[in-house]
């Protein structure tokens, strides 16, 4: 039986049948019709306080469920306002659809008011976008998009819809597959003579090393890759995404690779004779000098995007295909080892390293910013999922949290999107109401989007936020103390009292400033039922290290000077 | 070195767009671009030369193919072909100089399509090298306007259908361990 409905109607009907429950939007006059008819449908929607939190509230939904995450907004500011968090998913292949309404069609073209080419503005940062102009094309419109968001290499879709093709009615009609594309495009498998090189590559490696990226949990591949890892006992380096791909606490993790990844990481890669690329794909920010890039290594690449393939680095095989299918494949073929003299050698490089070993550490009346996420990460038993702004703290929560869980680590990692952490969070909550979820953000990127605390207030969220508050834009001071002779220009920050603005939404707030009292503080925001905001006010001019400066050879870190925080060889 | 790609995409508004924004954006820097349309009324079909190596020209096919709108890409730079371009030449012409000019025109298998008491124009098909020839013999007499198509291409003899094999990814630098999802 097919009825007439309205495109408005017709929308929500086809989002509820893709199985969309939460929504994150903002009305305005064009996507009136369509908030109109929410109302009649299964549908939770969540009021931002600003259309990019929306974009970064379903990007945080689809990274930490792996489901679609649905932004809404009207268009043109409101529709431009979205464009920060489509490039942020797009970046880090996050599957989001955004939904704008567009001004009615006759008015297309005309400088009509609240008129912009939004899929002629989204066009580079979307996987594929839709201008919507009759209601009839709505459902088709829909199941592609969704199709295209989560499908291959996930990222962003973007629908435009006129306000007329909301307001007319059609029959709606539901075919449960979506268009078949008139594509011809070679469809292949990886062939069995690229998995013999592969196998053959990895079985004669004395020195291999994996490189673990955002694609082991966007296949799922998680065990697998641990099976594979253990058989042939390959150690494993994580990118910033791929962090949760394996557990922190297993012994073959290594830890973070890249121009914050701790000294041993980096000069493994440098050492190894073989490296397998999972789901990664060779960014700047792990690769260092593409010249001297692991010199002397044979390279892998699992990668389900075949124009990530000889992009940054050149590389022996190319195994095309979804890593998880690709890694069942191999499993069985690669020989079981032990590899003493590389683990020896990798070892050495770890006793070397100047290690913050910051939980033994005494209180020297500092407080860093490295003690207060250990310090959360033992409070929470590693158990939370932390979503982190860009930055200092950024790098140090990759450091000192160390997640046994895949997705339990939420961060803008490609674009670097400052004001990502706090919307991203309230998504990840929506998403999974029963997890533990942290926001680690610093002073300066807090301040960008932090209006979503009034979000958190009107949906009576229950997460917590710890602001690493150092007064500074610390990584850009960083890079200004190392590359720019000290001059700070345009980085230390007046900020608000973080803690009246807290209570300002109505928000409980604690202003932590000595080590002792990060403990308490953290315990009272896990007993209490709803948001709490910690202002850490930590050491204000501490630095991230090792560090890789850009543009040079991997190996060649600035390594921690006689260190800041004191280890426990030293006390 | 000059790779030549036909490219079959749907024929929908914005289409063109959309390969045109992806050169942009990665900096593939295209050499000429012609679009048309073809047997089927739903495909259009581009022909692309762009100046890469053989890494470039695997990275603008799998971007291509990131395209929903592209349906196919043919690298058809190492496969026999024929390659065209059409250009027009408005060449200034008095009494004294027409019948130089038409000599020419006859001797290069141009043909002139339009005659006024100053000026000719003469229109030529061919290859690139062809027509840059004539335009240099014709300078002397003073070209006071030229347009060019940019190269269209088609590939000799009966190809294969793409839609069971991959005879184009295969053909054109041996990696099949390339597949193509979106």
């Amino acid at each position: 039986m097919k009825k007439m409905m309205t495109g408005a109607q017709i929308l929500w009907e086809a989002l509820v049948r893709e199985g969309v429950t939460d929504v994150f939007g903002y009305p305005g006059g064009a996507i009136l019709p369509a908030y109109d008819a929410m109302l009649e449908f299964p549908i939770r929607h969540i009021l931002v306080r600003h259309e990019q939190g929306a974009t970064h509230m379903a990007d945080g939904y689809a990274r930490a469920s792996g489901k679609v995450g649905v932004a809404v907004a009207t268009s043109g500011p409101g529709a431009t306002n979205m464009v920060t968090g489509i490039a942020t998913a797009m970046l880090d292949s996050s599957s989001i659809v955004c939904i704008t309404g567009q001004v009615g069609s006759k008015l297309i073209g005309s400088d009509a008011f609240q008129e912009t080419d939004i899929t002629g503005v989204t066009l580079p940062i979307t996987k594929h976008n839709y201008l919507v102009t009759r209601a009839d094309e709505i459902v088709e419109t829909v199941q592609e998009a969704f199709y295209l968001a989560r499908s291959g290499r996930p990222g962003p879709v973007l629908i435009d819809i006129t306000k007329d093709a909301q307001q007319s009615s059609c029959k709606f009609e539901w075919e449960p597959q979506h268009r078949k594309p008139l594509t011809e495009r070679p469809q292949q498998s990886v062939s069995d003579s690229d998995y013999q090189r592969a196998v053959d590559l990895i079985n004669n490696a004395q020195r291999p090393l994996i490189l673990a990226g955002h694609g082991v949990m966007l296949s799922g591949a998680m065990s697998t890759l641990q099976a594979f890892a253990e058989k042939g006992a390959i150690p494993v380096a994580m990118t910033l995404l791929g962090i949760g791909g394996l557990p922190a606490s297993h012994p073959l993790n290594l830890g973070m690779m890249g121009m914050h990844g701790e000294a041993w990481v980096n000069s493994a890669i440098q050492e190894a004779d073989l490296l397998l690329a999972f789901g990664m794909r060779f960014d700047d920010r792990v690769t260092g000098n593409l010249q001297n890039y692991a010199p002397n290594a044979h390279k892998i690449h699992v990668e389900i995007d075949p124009a990530e393939i000889n992009k940054n680095v050149k590389v022996d095989v190319a195994l095309v295909d979804d890593l998880h299918a690709v890694l069942k494949e191999l499993l069985p073929r690669v020989n079981k080892d032990n590899r003493s003299s590389w683990w020896n050698f990798i070892n050495k490089l770890k006793g070397d390293s100047a290690v913050r070993d910051i939980q033994n550490l005494p209180d020297s009346g500092h407080l860093y910013a490295a003690h207060v996420i250990n310090d959360i990460w033992r409070e929470t038993n590693g158990q939370a999922v932390v979503v982190t702004d860009v930055g200092q703290h950024q790098m140090w929560e990759a450091q000192y949290y160390k997640h046994d869980s895949p997705r339990s680590l939420i961060t803008s990692g490609g674009l670097g999107t400052m004001g990502f952490a706090l919307p991203a969070a309230i998504g990840a909550k929506v998403a999974c109401p029963d997890a533990e979820v942290w926001v680690i953000a610093g002073d300066g990127g807090f301040q960008m989007t932090m209006a979503e605390l009034a979000t958190i207030k009107q949906e009576g969220l229950d997460l917590n936020i710890a602001i690493i508050n150092n007064g500074y834009l610390g990584m850009v001071r960083q890079w200004q103390e190392f590359f720019y002779e000290q001059r700070y220009a345009a980085t230390p920050l007046v900020n608000p009292d973080f803690v009246k603005l807290a209570e300002a939404f109505d928000l409980e707030a604690i202003g932590v400033e000595r080590r002792e009292d990060v403990i308490p503080s953290v315990k009272r925001a896990r007993e209490k039922r709803g948001a709490v905001l910690i202002d850490f006010k930590v050491e204000q001019e501490d630095s991230v290290y090792p560090m890789v400066p850009a543009g040079s050879d991997l190996h060649q870190m600035i390594r921690r000077p006689s260190p800041i925080v004191e280890t426990a060889a030293d006390a | 070195m000059l790779t030549t790609f036909v490219v079959y995409l749907e024929n929908i508004p914005g289409a063109l767009n959309r390969v045109a924004s992806l050169f942009r954006r990665r900096g593939f820097n295209i050499e000429s671009l012609t679009v048309g349309q073809t047997e089927k009324p739903k495909v259009s079909r581009m022909t692309i030369a762009i100046n890469t190596d053989e890494f470039g020209a695997h990275r603008v096919e799998a971007n291509l193919y990131k395209l929903v709108n592209v349906l196919k890409v043919e690298n058809i730079t190492a496969v026999p072909s024929v390659f065209r371009d059409l250009a027009m030449f408005k060449v200034s012409a008095d009494n004294e100089s027409r019948t130089q000019i038409m000599r020419l025109v006859d001797a290069f298998r141009a043909k002139i399509v339009d005659v006024t008491t100053d000026s000719v124009i003469i229109e030529t098909t061919g290859t690139e090298d062809k027509i840059e020839a004539l335009f240099s013999v014709l300078r002397s007499y003073g070209v006071l306007e030229m347009v060019r198509t940019g190269r269209v291409a088609m590939t000799r003899g009966v190809t294969p259908k793409i839609a069971n094999g991959s005879a184009s990814t295969k053909k054109n630098g041996g990696d099949d361990s390339i597949s193509h999802s979106v």
